[in-house]
Order: structure tokens, then C-alpha cells, then sequence
């Protein structure tokens, strides 16, 4: 926060609401990249929770597998070009970025947690009896990153509304 | 095409035989060439022009080696045996070698090496529609990826192990659509018809997805005539393998978009 009022004080900060869109762009691709990338190194490679392919898997869970994949590995690169891109115009915004972000490692978790492990098949998250506890934890902090990542960006919305207008009368 | 044909195959090894150095050799004499070409190129050039970067010739190097070494020699050679040499090999010849091709930007300096009429005429050719549908992102994407697909779900793969004359078509194909593909996203050289970064970001995921989709496929239904094992190693290495080469591709387009969108107006408003 203390980042946040320097910030405010800075005369180019207009540019932050002109790209107010860029930076909760940016944040959510980012936050999707990273879900993707931790969910690859540390469940597939590190821990080998993870199966790299399920005899269970439904082809509409490899094709959705497929475009996940390549559109995290996008996703992360292009995210981090954005974010220069935002930092050279004086606009990074950054509760807004990292707001962004958990939307999107959220949103993407919770995907991943019921639409890819549980409808489609595609692999579970560890391969033990008490599956449930594994599905639970796993879903229940996609919510909540979800959720923080809401009251972020709202707040900033109210922010952003009481700013112009006194930007306006002065 | 009988399984009689592909026991024998895993006995006499392809090493020894005469037959298969002939189309190592059709396939490697283009790009041994192509190699020849550019030097004389960038020596011709360099008289009249400013001298030819360094850091293409490289990665024109670099291009021919890793394509002559996919399709010569002893890679080439296990390739015929082990489905994960093969996919190795793929990989370098379709990906990362034509990568590097295109970051050599050849159609520049022939464009400087040619007198200006011939040039003329040469760029004429690049503007003419089937140039500009070669070119085009998603014609590309279906013959790259498409073909792979059709390589490897059908009987493609085992009659390319029989035939010579399909496994040049096979080979010069993967070359050429990875070329093409990487061309047309990438805009590394001039080309007719530039699309948006928007329009070749999206192709691109699609095609990425493409090659995702395949190498998991590849793991479940292993194409005929691959045992289980190879299979399973050749998709990893094909779902791998790709991520790799594709983040350098992302990582060029991204920049461009970088350097193309930056603020050049807000600058000189900031400056008044």
C-alpha cells in the first residue's frame, strides 16, 4: 500500500486509469501463467502427483488440456511484456496487477480442480484413497484466491471513481 | 507393411544398409547448398552494402547443422529403429532448425545480393496470391501441424519406413511447413500481408494447442508399428521438446509487440 499512495502522488499517474484495462489484463494473464507453471514443475515434475496422461481422459479433456497448455505458455511471456509495457508508460497499477493475478491463477485452478479433474478426467491430483480432501483444499483456495482477487479489483474501482472526480475539480 | 517386414527391420539394422544413405544424402545436399549460397551471398553483398550481420550467418549455420544433423548421419539413422530418436529428430528438423533459418532472414539478403531488377521481379512473386497463401498464419498451421497429425494417425508413418520416396516427401514437408509456419509468425524478413499481433498470437496458441493435443495422443495410441514405451518417450518428448522451441517463438513475437507499440506520441506530449 505504501507503493500505492507514492504512486498517487506521482504527476504521470494519470496513465494508470488510461491503462487501467492493460494492467488487470496483464495481472490475469499472469496469475493464469503462473497457476499453469506451478501446477506443471511442482504436482507433474516435483511431487509426480500428477499424470502426464490418465487412460480416463475424455478427448474433449485433451483438447481443453491442450489449449490450456499452450495458451498459459502464452500467456506468462506475454503477460511480462505487458507489464513492461505498463511500467514504461508510468502506468502500472499494482493492487489492480495483482488483483489481476489472483483472478486468474484462481479462475484457472478452478478449472483446472472441477471442469479438468472431476468432469473431464484428465488426471487427479494425487493418485490416494481420500481424494476428496485433496479436490477440497485444492478448489476451496481457488476460491478464495478468486474472492481476493474480486475485493481488489473493486476497491480500486471505487478508488478510481472517487480519483477522477476530484481529479476533475482540480 | 506386414509385421513379417518390421521384425526383420529391428534385425538388420538400417546402418548397414546401402539403400538409406541415398535419401540421407538427396536430403542433406539442399541444405548443404543453401549454406554454400548464403556465404557467397553476404561476400557478394558486403562489396555494395553495409556488411551482413554476423549473428544471421550464424544462425543460418546453426539452421543447416541442426537440419542436416536430423536428417544424416547416425540420428537419422536411429531414427529409423527408436520412435524417440525419431521424434528428436522431428523436433530439430521441423522446429528448431527452421527457427533458426528464419532468424538469418534469407529472402533480406537475397534481396541485397540480387541486381534491382531481378529483385523487382522477386518480390513480385512474394506478392503473388500463392505466396501470400503459403505465408498466410493459418495455411501454415495446417500444413504443419496437420501433417503431423496425418504422419502420425495414420499408416503415413510405418510407409515411410518403407518407402524412400515417402520418406524425402515426409521429410522435406516437415522442413518446409515448419519454415512456413515459423515465417509466418515470426516477421523477421519482408512479407506480403502482415496480419495483427493479435491474429498470429491466436493462430499460434491454436497451433501450440495443436501439437499439445498430438503428443498426448501419441502417448495413448502409439502410431503402428511403435512399441508402448517408444511411444510413451516420443510424445513426452514431443510435448516437451515443443514448449521449448515454441518459447522462443512466443518470446519473439512478444517483443516485437513490445518495440512496435511503444509510446512514441505520450513521449513527446511529456517532452512539451
Amino acid at each position: 500500500m505504501a507503493i500505492e499512495n507514492g504512486n498517487q502522488d506521482n504527476p504521470n499517474n494519470k496513465n494508470r486509469y488510461a491503462y487501467s484495462g492493460r494492467n488487470s489484463w496483464s495481472g490475469a494473464l499472469f496469475g493464469i501463467g503462473l497457476a499453469a507453471f506451478i501446477d506443471e514443475t511442482i504436482f507433474h515434475q516435483l511431487l509426480r502427483w500428477h499424470h502426464f496422461y490418465d487412460k480416463s481422459t475424455t478427448d474433449i479433456g485433451l483438447i481443453s488440456d491442450g489449449l490450456f497448455h499452450a495458451f498459459s505458455w502464452f500467456a506468462t511471456i506475454a503477460a511480462l511484456f505487458m507489464f513492461a509495457d505498463l511500467r514504461r508508460r508510468n502506468a502500472l497499477w499494482s493492487t489492480r496487477w495483482v488483483g489481476g493475478m489472483l483472478l486468474g491463477a484462481g479462475g484457472f485452478q478452478l478449472y483446472d480442480g472441477i471442469i479438468q479433474h472431476k468432469l473431464m478426467q484428465i488426471h487427479q491430483i494425487r493418485y490416494v484413497e481420500n481424494i476428496f480432501i485433496y479436490d477440497l483444499i485444492w478448489n476451496a483456495l481457488a476460491i478464495l484466491m478468486i474472492t481476493a482477487g474480486i475485493l481488489a479489483v473493486r476497491t480500486q474501482n471505487r478508488k478510481q471513481s472517487g480519483k477522477t472526480a476530484s481529479h476533475e475539480h482540480s | 507393411m506386414n509385421i513379417h517386414n518390421h521384425i526383420q527391420h529391428n534385425d538388420v539394422t538400417y546402418v548397414d544398409s546401402v539403400a538409406w544413405i541415398i535419401p540421407q544424402v538427396i536430403l542433406a545436399l539442399p541444405f548443404i547448398l543453401a549454406l554454400i549460397l548464403y556465404i557467397l551471398a553476404t561476400t557478394f553483398s558486403n562489396r555494395r552494402y553495409k556488411s551482413w550481420p554476423l549473428h544471421r550467418t550464424v544462425f543460418w549455420v546453426l539452421g543447416v547443422y541442426f537440419a542436416v544433423f536430423s536428417i544424416a548421419g547416425p540420428l537419422a539413422a536411429r531414427a529409423h529403429l527408436d520412435f524417440s530418436a525419431h521424434m528428436l529428430a522431428h523436433l530439430l528438423l521441423g522446429m528448431l532448425a527452421p527457427l533458426f533459418m528464419v532468424l538469418a532472414a534469407p529472402m533480406t539478403l537475397i534481396l541485397r545480393t540480387l541486381s534491382v531488377p531481378r529483385a523487382r521481379r522477386l518480390t513480385k512473386f512474394l506478392r503473388s496470391w500463392p505466396a501470400r497463401m503459403l505465408t498466410n498464419p493459418i495455411i501454415a498451421s495446417f500444413l504443419n501441424i496437420g501433417g503431423l497429425w496425418l504422419l502420425y494417425t495414420t499408416d503415413l508413418y510405418s510407409l515411410m519406413h518403407e518407402s524412400i520416396v515417402v520418406h524425402l516427401i515426409v521429410h522435406a514437408h516437415v522442413f518446409l511447413a515448419g519454415y512456413l509456419f515459423t515465417v509466418s509468425i515470426v516477421y523477421i524478413d519482408p512479407i506480403p500481408h502482415r496480419r495483427s499481433f493479435l491474429y498470429r498470437a491466436a493462430v499460434l496458441i491454436l497451433a501450440l494447442a495443436g501439437h499439445s493435443i498430438l503428443s498426448k495422443y501419441i502417448y495413448a495410441h502409439p502410431p503402428y508399428g511403435v512399441p508402448l514405451e517408444q511411444a510413451e518417450l516420443g510424445g513426452m518428448l514431443m510435448y516437451y521438446g515443443g514448449d521449448a522451441i515454441d518459447i522462443i517463438i512466443i518470446f519473439i513475437l512478444c517483443l516485437q509487440w513490445f518495440k512496435a507499440t511503444r509510446p512514441r506520441i505520450e513521449a513527446s506530449m511529456d517532452q512539451q
